[in-house]
């Protein structure tokens, strides 16, 4: 094994003999992912499987009057064809809602629409049948008589007195209000030397994982249990939602999640055509398998971000920011989702805008409203890249207006790194942030003022050139105060379970998941450094609610922060154990023993005393030769969830260089920064490699991503040839540096790194893209994404 | 819709005979009827470059070929590279640089970059970004791709000398 980079872990605790904490450890999934020999859900065949297509509503809003599914019956290798009314004999619904989002309101979702569906895509019946492609030829055959109604789809007028209510049992189209009012903002802005006030729009955009959402789901009658394969992120809840929805216990229901091929937040949520599979399989009694193609992942796979924020910043001569306010605006299709709600994002953006930046005065409203189209939930981010959109403008724009350096309004107004514990405006409590070491690596890493002279000199050549700067701060760690306090049986809390093996090798379970980021290298990694074995002879086994401890999965950057810290703690505890075995055998004192490199000790020298295959030996097979009374424990498990603060908040900035053809409108992306402080980096090149993925999804959301609709709730663009994503040819070199700053919640000290990316790199393109055609006299661009179109508009060209 | 065809081809050096349905897709038999499901499927519409293999020496979307098209045709797949040992190497760098997180884009990813480096250039970062664009990676960002590619490159170059 080689190991790439190093960084000096530092802690103290950490400081274990042969740690493997803050090395660049490679990934043990890695050999059999470049062969081809992974197991995605969509690999996945059992014995006697049917495939599941769904007919899908070409309608934002019909009235279901008839389906005839007759011919569809009889077409060839057809198992079954099953409408919503049918299933819901199997499966019950669901309501979306959280009881700490005071007020939040949906209404009951079908696994399959009865009488009525509520956005284009929504499935109206299935077809199982032996091929996928015999279940698509008997989808054709089935005829649909629906009486379209009236589409809800701007939010602006989703309100308004004439707007028909979407679940008239519901009152209003209003899903979900938060305000606040913090400070004296009225008096602040009114002493305030200048007041900038913007919109800014962010378009609708997807995840769209590589790999799209795939099942299997296989109720065995026999054994009176659900087995299901699925690429999901939570497997421990959707093993509750699965029993409680079809009427099970949760030992009943076994999730067993293999390879994944990406999932960025979008799998961890209900999806109704995934539970619709389930329920097939327990009413026909075999295997059914579901994988989503394109276009079914376009207009299904939840949305997100899709919000109008009026924002206003006030600002004195000297650069002190006075207040900021905002009224943000969000549509999020006909269903809050189940169970995390589509409320959690407009909160979000509540609670962070203005985050870095000390300003007592905050005025805030969120309104989340229903429509016709696609849900919307959470997704990689969640709410933060509007956040720091609507923050890092305000910020750029009042910088132009009074003419100061951006770098130098920021350093004027982010915390300063020696004022920690504080709290923001919003309530938001922060531990210890590092805004200002961040900002002066950023600017040393891009040599700042270089590349301002750079900037300029192209100017004067008539080449448009940009930098802009974005600070944020990222949500990580959740504890119980995310989802557990609204009433979800979502796990904010994880386990691990560490056994010593008979040759002396350790196997991990833990309850978080593996989708590419990492998380079975840093498990591995923590648990071979707190026991003390080469971590080639440690074995992670993730997903699998038969056979690892209770968890909450992997989302909200937890899997190192929560999962790896219960995995040290659980290494931590079999080395005890394991210590007691081998003193006693050896007749020594467990404390003046440890193990070193996979060999028991003497404490602090590295005298050999005996192997851990020879304790594994005796303990397994020879116990007759303990001493009497001693039972050998090769096996512990430590939970692990933060207590002491609710979140590990982290901080970054990034930077953008880019420039403008002022001909065509194209934006070539010329390089890009991100300094990130994500406490203790376990393993730098997971880190450094998750921000740049995250960085290209923020850049995609800010250049090229969008979810197009009609006014009719048709989606325009869905497949990938019409959603463009990010490609390599697009893409700059992004280079990322750190600033460590451990969370004391925790031994280790990580916080998650898995949203940074993405909270900061729209921001910080918008704010290059303003630098770059404010010489031309632009209007600031706001409304995301910056298409080449957009920026000809900007500059008068068309 | 159900018509049938006989086909005969080699698919990593082995001899294949099937019968298949005159309407599927290379990458569809591959991974349904061979069970080789190292070719993956993300868009069936030619767009992500996560179905490609090689037809004849030729890098082709597995999803926009027939299968029947292929009779007589020799295809190789990841597994089948993987096996012969031919990229090795790259394999190996894309391990190292943590080129890959899904890993669902890799197979295709690995092929694609193959294929630009198999006349033994040293093709500069721009390069091998553009080559490379017809293949989706949703999750690395592609950096650590190109710092891959370009690792094996010079390394395969100065091998030679
Ligand atoms: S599946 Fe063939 S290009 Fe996407
Ligand atoms: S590694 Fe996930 S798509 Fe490339």
């Amino acid at each position: 094994m080689k190991i790439t980079a190093d960084v000096p872990s530092p802690l103290t605790a950490l400081d274990r003999p042969n740690s493997y904490i803050g090395r660049a450890v490679p990934r043990p999934n890695l050999a059999r992912m470049t062969q081809g020999r992974a197991q995605y859900v969509s690999d996945v065949v059992l014995p006697r499987m049917a495939h599941v297509t769904f007919l899908r509503s070409p309608y934002a809003h019909a009235r279901i009057v008839k389906i005839d599914k007759s011919a569809a019956e009889k077409a060839r290798g057809v198992v079954a064809v099953v409408t919503g009314t049918e299933l819901s004999e199997v499966i019950t619904p669901w309501v979306g809602v959280l009881s700490h989002l005071k007020g939040i309101k949906s209404a009951p979702q079908h696994a399959i629409a009865v009488d009525r569906a509520c956005w284009q895509g929504e499935a109206v019946c299935a077809v199982v049948a032996r091929t996928r492609a015999e279940a698509e030829d008997a989808c054709e055959l089935i005829d649909i008589e629906y009486e379209e109604l009236t589409p809800v789809t701007d939010p602006e007028t989703a309100l308004a007195p004439k707007t028909p209510v979407i679940h008239p049992e519901l009152g209003d189209n209003l899903t979900f209000e938060r305000t606040l009012d913090v400070g004296e903002v009225d008096k602040a802005f009114a002493e305030s030397d200048a007041v900038v006030e913007a919109t800014f729009l962010f378009g609708r955009h997807t995840g769209v994982t590589n790999e799209p959402r795939a099942i299997v789901a296989d109720w065995n009658p026999g054994e009176q249990r659900l087995t299901v394969y699925q690429g999901t992120q939570a497997p421990h809840m959707m093993q509750n939602l699965f029993a409680k929805h079809l009427g099970l216990e949760e030992h009943q229901v076994r999730v067993l999640t293999k390879d994944v091929g990406g999932s960025f937040g979008i799998k961890v949520h209900t999806y109704a055509d995934e539970m619709a599979t389930v329920a097939l399989s327990k009413l026909l009694k075999r295997p059914v398998k579901f994988v989503a193609d394109r276009i079914e992942s376009f207009v299904t796979d939840i949305h997100a971000r899709d919000h109008r924020v009026k924002g206003k910043i006030g600002v004195k001569k000297d650069g002190t920011i006075t207040a900021f306010e905002i009224d943000d605006l969000t549509g999020i299709g006909p269903y809050s989702v189940y169970p995390r709600t589509s409320g959690i994002e407009a909160n979000q953006v509540v609670n962070l805008v203005g985050g870095p930046y000390q300003c007592p005065n905050y005025r805030a409203r969120a309104r989340v409203v229903f429509q016709n189209k696609n849900v919307m939930c959470q997704y990689r981010a969640v709410g933060h890249p509007i956040a720091t959109g609507v923050t890092e403008g305000l910020v750029d724009l009042a910088a132009a207006k009074i003419g100061i350096d951006p770098a130098e309004l920021r350093r004027k107004n982010l915390y300063p790194d020696d004022g920690y514990p504080a709290t923001a405006a919003s309530g938001l409590k922060f531990e210890k942030l590092s805004h200002h070491a961040s900002l002066d690596k950023i600017l040393s890493m891009m040599e700042y003022e270089a590349l301002c002279a750079e900037r300029d000199a192209k100017r004067k050549e008539g080449i448009y050139r940009g930098i802009g700067l974005a600070s944020f701060i990222e949500v990580t760690n959740p504890s119980a105060a995310f989802y557990g306090v609204g009433g979800a049986r979502i796990s904010s809390q994880d386990g691990a379970t560490v056994r010593l093996d008979a040759t002396g090798a350790i196997f991990i379970h833990s309850g978080v998941t593996e989708q590419g980021q990492g998380a079975e290298a840093v498990l591995a990694q923590c648990v071979a450094s707190s026991f003390g074995v080469p971590i080639e002879r440690v074995r992670v086994v993730t997903g699998d609610t038969d056979n690892v401890p209770y968890g909450g999965g992997t989302w909200a950057s937890r899997a190192a922060g929560i999962g790896g810290e219960a995995a040290w703690q659980a290494g931590k505890a079999l080395r005890q154990n394991v210590l007691a075995a081998a003193a006693s055998i050896l007749q020594a004192q467990p404390e003046g023993l440890d193990i070193v490199n996979g060999i028991v000790v003497d404490k602090g020298t590295t005298r050999e005393r005996i192997t851990l295959d020879e304790v594994a030996r005796i303990c397994y097979f020879r116990p007759d030769t303990l001493p009497p009374g001693f039972q050998a424990e090769l096996m512990a498990t430590r939970h692990y969830v933060p207590r002491a603060w609710p979140f590990a908040f982290t901080n970054g900035i990034q930077a953008s260089y880019l420039e403008v053809d002022t001909d065509t409108g194209f934006v070539k992306l010329l390089k890009h920064w991100c300094v990130e402080d994500c406490g203790t980096v376990i393993n730098p090149q997971l880190v450094d490699e998750q921000i740049r993925g995250g960085i290209v999804q923020g850049l995609g959301g800010a250049l090229f991503e969008h979810c197009l609709y009609d006014e009719r709730g048709q989606m325009l663009n869905g497949n990938m040839a019409d959603y463009l994503v990010p490609m390599a040819v697009e893409m700059p070199d992004i280079e990322i540096g750190h600033v460590v700053t451990p969370t004391a919640d925790s031994e280790l000290g990580a916080k998650g790194a898995g949203e940074a990316g993405t909270a900061g790199a729209p921001a910080a393109v918008m704010n290059a893209i303003n630098d770059a055609l404010r010489p031309l006299g632009a209007k600031p661009l706001t409304a995301m994404p910056f298409t080449p179109g957009v920026i000809l508009r900007a500059i008068g060209k068309v | 819709m159900n018509a049938f065809c006989d086909i005969s081809l080699t698919v990593n050096g082995e001899r294949v005979n099937e019968r298949v349905e005159a309407r599927k897709s290379l990458v569809d038999f591959l991974r349904e009827d061979l069970t080789l499901t190292g070719s993956h499927v993300g868009c069936e519409h030619g767009v992500c470059g996560a179905c490609t293999v090689r037809v004849d020496g030729e890098i082709v979307r597995g999803c926009l070929m027939l299968a029947v098209q292929c009779d007589g045709a020799s295809v190789e797949t990841i597994e089948g590279v993987s096996d012969s040992g031919e990229i090795a190497d790259l394999q190996e760098a894309f391990q190292q640089r943590n080129a890959l997180q899904c890993g669902f884009c890799t197979p295709g990813m690995l092929l694609t970059a193959q294929a630009l480096l198999r006349n033994g250039s040293v093709p500069s970062r721009e390069d091998i970004r553009e080559h490379i664009s017809g293949n989706y990676c949703r999750c690395t960002g592609y950096h650590a791709i190109v710092d891959a590619v370009t690792a094996v490159a010079q390394a395969r170059a100065g091998g030679r000398k």
